[in-house]
């Protein structure tokens, strides 16, 4: 019980940072204004959770410009996928537990 | 309480990972709705074809009208735009329902991956019609229209993957009875949109 636990990762203990990981997992990446599209958040929510997986290492944002608009891409990092697919793994054990 | 939240993360997880790569608002009403315009429009060439009264020869060689000829291509034409516009007005309203854009960028995948083999089968069937090999136009376009669902199955409902692989069948199955062609395509265009778009209608659309 206590090594499930330990895989129940902090860094996606919340919606919008689990939907940002969810979305990247099954897209070679995303835009800004998809992923707020696709989770409904404002400008700053959005960010300060990126910004957030960025510092655990888990995405990567790449800032280009598309003509004169600046454009920003979030990748998942190889490591954030597999952090990512274990925490999915330690939820479901978590579930057939109980 | 916890397990209600877990249960919550993995059903959000699955949700997230399905709209964000699949274009699911494809309508299931328009597939039985352009079925039934197929199906008109194979009747009409049906009729104009072998009961034209200038109309030669058997099922192998058909021997046509200019008339007719210009009769079937406004048939074919129309069955086409219809169904294009019913797929829209049907796909766009049932995004809306869903508060999705029908411009977004699993649509804009969905559309380039069912383009790509539609439009090569396109292009190699205008090649044939332009050096007279009609007998496998019609087979072919069972295949590449079938092979455009394939592709496009990926990025939207998983169902259309076997409506793909129906009309394959199909196409090659006609090219054994190339006499039959109309026959295969009211049953391929028909009445496989039909049945599958029946389909989806009742698993996703209904509620």
């Amino acid at each position: 019980m206590k090594n499930i636990i330990q895989n129940i990762n902090k860094a996606f203990d919340h919606r919008i940072r689990l939907g940002i990981m969810s979305v990247l997992m099954v897209n070679e990446s995303a835009d800004f204004n998809m992923l707020k599209e696709l989770l409904g958040v404002t400008d700053g929510n959005l960010a300060s959770h990126t910004k957030a997986l960025e510092t655990e290492n888990y995405i990567m944002i790449e800032k280009q410009f598309i003509g004169k608009k600046p454009n920003t891409r979030y990748i998942a990092t190889t490591e954030g996928k597999k952090a990512f697919k274990e925490h999915i793994e330690a939820l479901e054990k978590l579930l057939s537990k109980n | 309480m916890e397990n209600e939240k877990y249960l919550k993360d993995i059903q959000d997880i699955k949700q997230m990972m399905s709209q964000s790569s699949r274009f699911i608002s494809l309508s299931g009403l328009s597939g039985i709705l352009a079925g039934i315009y197929s199906l008109i429009g194979a009747w009409l060439a049906y009729k104009t074809i072998y009961f034209d009264t200038s109309t030669m020869g058997s099922y192998r060689t058909l021997i046509i009208s200019y008339e007719a000829v210009v009769k079937l291509f406004i048939i074919a034409a129309s069955v086409i735009v219809l169904s294009i516009v019913t797929g829209l007005v049907l796909s766009l309203k049932k995004a809306k329902k869903a508060n999705e854009s029908l411009w977004n960028p699993t649509s804009k995948r969905l559309l380039i991956n069912f383009l790509i083999p539609l439009l090569t089968g396109g292009f190699f069937i205008i090649f044939l019609i332009e050096k007279e090999i009609l007998s496998l136009v019609a087979p072919l376009m069972l295949i590449f229209y079938g092979m455009a669902c394939l592709n496009a199955s990926k990025y939207t409902l998983g169902d259309v993957r076997y409506l793909g692989i129906t009309l394959i069948i199909l196409g090659l199955l006609s090219t054994w009875f190339l006499g039959y062609g109309l026959l295969f395509w009211a049953l391929g265009f028909g009445v496989c949109h039909v049945v599958y778009g029946a389909l989806m209608y009742f698993k996703y659309d209904r509620n």
